[in-house]
């Protein structure tokens, strides 16, 4: 079986974003990318499953400007087979990365696809269902456990009062969340192995896939700040202040 | 305009997060539909048939919609779709987990976690766990959203008297079958419509120590929550979890114990009216969102805090 992943370059999770003047974005140059860390997970669980023998091949697949294959690589490092690059522009809207994914998989055939469920830089948490639909394949969000029994997928939910088990069968799209494994780091002889491994590139246009944007950004623009607050010495002192001053107790 | 609004529920009643999304519908404007899409649902329906503002609910009443099985519900909801200018979920696990698949069948884009309504075709969410937030427009319909429950108060529960209607079932889907859940059960309030929530971090250092933090929650008739680090370290369950990928918070009061501050934390925290922050380390970043920090040994600080409370 192969198992797709699709993986996402976003800017690094330990980076504080700043906004762009002109409000038009986030600030991108000069600053620290990595691989989306739910994606990273997603990598983790397909080289898990071949190093298991459930699975003969993993493939990462990105669609993004030409940074994108610094992200195939880091997978290529952790243990994917091969890389598939997709060109487009950095903000590409889940929708059409879905039909990217979609178009790719009519070639490639994939058993499973694994990947994060949401990007941290648009927080969309669309693309994996938005998939799953298109392809008319099971879908299994928020994954915290996976098993594979024959054909049958076995995924345990996080969900907002607890945990859910499903059971689905392949072809599926899985996402994943935090606590489904933590991601290996890539040792030296691999991150070296990891630069002859192959990445196919294709275009939008190969797919026939128009990625035209939807919906229009007015703006992007900061937060409110939060006033500065106050260091109390006690409990009384904390006590006093939440009852007295704030009394919220 | 009519909006559809996607009822998120336990068959008998309603979830808070349903109310805050009617009221995000009501500021777009426009007659109101509530979903109830269920299995022996009635008394949910007649709870969304209550709730004020509501003109109409729509009941679909089958085994197969009794778990909200996301392959079910997708093509019922896009089915009902071109009647509706916009579609809208509560930004919730229920939610997220539906919605993008009604958005790809009708090819349109979706608009995740809406934090306020600016117009009927624009809408302001947060990105970058809420460092930066985004208005957008959007030229399609129907326009399908999720809605950030914080963000909006909730409806009235009782003073509305729509019609309920039936609507034909669309079958089971057969893509995945639902086998069991483990909720976790507590009579704290439940933890995103808590006035006030008591949440602790890695600084625990063990689940049992958790048991401190709950003298105090009940003192204050407040929810137990976690960072990340608490919940992965098993400390306590996932639906404590508060954060980017957690649940988003937003209460009177939230205490913040042996958390240091991560933004992945904050984003789902700092919109509290009041945080109190208690660390033994003052460089902590908790404490620049706080508005009253103490720099003390939560061991001691916790049980005092507790001893002090009414």
């Amino acid at each position: 079986m192969k198992i797709l992943v699709p993986i996402k370059r976003v800017i690094d999770y330990n980076v504080k974003v700043r906004v762009k003047a002109d409000q038009s974005g986030v600030e991108l140059a000069n600053v620290k990318m990595a691989m989306n860390p739910f994606d990273e997970i997603a990598v983790e669980q397909a080289i898990r499953f071949k190093e298991a023998g459930a699975a003969d091949e993993v493939v990462a697949i990105s669609i993004g400007p030409d940074q994108a294959q610094e992200t195939i690589r880091t997978a290529l490092a952790m243990g994917a087979d091969r890389g598939i690059h997709v060109q487009a522009s950095h903000d590409t809207e889940p929708l059409a990365i879905a039909k990217v994914i979609k178009a790719v998989v009519a070639k490639e055939d994939p058993g499973l696809i694994l990947m994060g469920k949401q990007a941290i830089d648009d927080d969309s948490n669309q693309t994996g269902q938005m998939l799953a639909t298109l392809l008319g394949w099971p879908q299994a969000t928020f994954a915290s456990g996976v098993e594979l029994d024959g054909n049958t997928l076995k995924v345990t939910r996080e969900v907002d009062s607890g945990l859910e088990h499903i059971t689905c069968a392949l072809p599926a799209v899985v996402t994943v969340d935090l606590r489904l494994n933590e991601p290996r780091y890539a040792s030296l002889p691999n991150i070296m192995k990891a630069k002859k491994k192959p990445i196919d590139q294709i275009s939008l246009d190969d797919l026939g896939v128009d990625a035209s944007q939807r919906l229009k950004t007015l703006k992007v623009e900061e937060p409110p700040a939060r006033q500065a607050g106050i260091i109390v010495d006690t409990v009384d002192t904390l006590v006093d202040k939440l009852t007295n001053e704030a009394k919220v107790i | 305009m009519s909006i559809l609004v996607i009822a998120e529920h336990n068959n008998s009643e309603l979830n808070a997060s349903t109310l805050h999304t009617v009221t995000a519908a009501s500021q777009i404007g426009g007659d109101i539909t509530v979903l109830v899409a269920g299995h022996n649902a009635g008394d949910a329906a007649k709870a969304a048939a209550a709730v004020a503002g509501v003109s109409a609910v729509v009941h679909a009443d089958a085994a197969e919609y009794a778990n909200g099985v996301a392959e079910n519900m997708i093509p019922l909801i896009a089915g009902l779709a071109d009647q509706y200018s916009h579609i809208l979920a509560p930004a919730t696990t229920y939610g997220k987990n539906i919605m993008p698949g009604v958005a790809a069948l009708k090819d349109v884009a979706q608009i995740s976690d809406i934090i306020s309504v600016e117009s009927a075709d624009t809408f302001q969410r947060p990105i970058y766990a809420g460092n930066a937030l985004a208005t957008v427009q959007s030229g399609e319909t129907p326009k399908v959203i999720t809605v950030r429950s914080t963000a909006f108060e909730p409806a009235a529960a009782s003073g509305g008297s729509a019609g309920v209607s039936s609507v034909d079932a669309t079958g089971d889907a057969g893509k995945s079958s639902f086998v069991k859940s483990e909720m976790s059960s507590s009579d704290r309030p439940e933890l995103t419509s808590a006035k006030i929530v008591v949440s602790g971090g890695r600084g625990m250092q063990d689940g049992s120590n958790f048991a401190m933090l709950e003298k105090v929650a009940d003192k204050l008739n407040a929810a137990v929550g976690a960072s990340r680090a608490a919940v992965d370290a098993g400390f306590v369950p996932n639906d404590y979890q508060v954060g980017q990928t957690g649940k988003v918070v937003a209460p009177d009061l939230y205490v913040a114990v042996g958390i240091s501050g991560a933004i992945q934390h904050l984003a789902g925290m700092k919109d509290s009216k009041v945080i109190v922050a208690i660390n033994k380390d003052e460089e902590a970043p908790i404490f620049q969102v706080a508005d009253y920090g103490l720099v003390s040994d939560l061991f001691n600080a916790v049980p005092e805090l507790e001893s002090k409370l009414g």
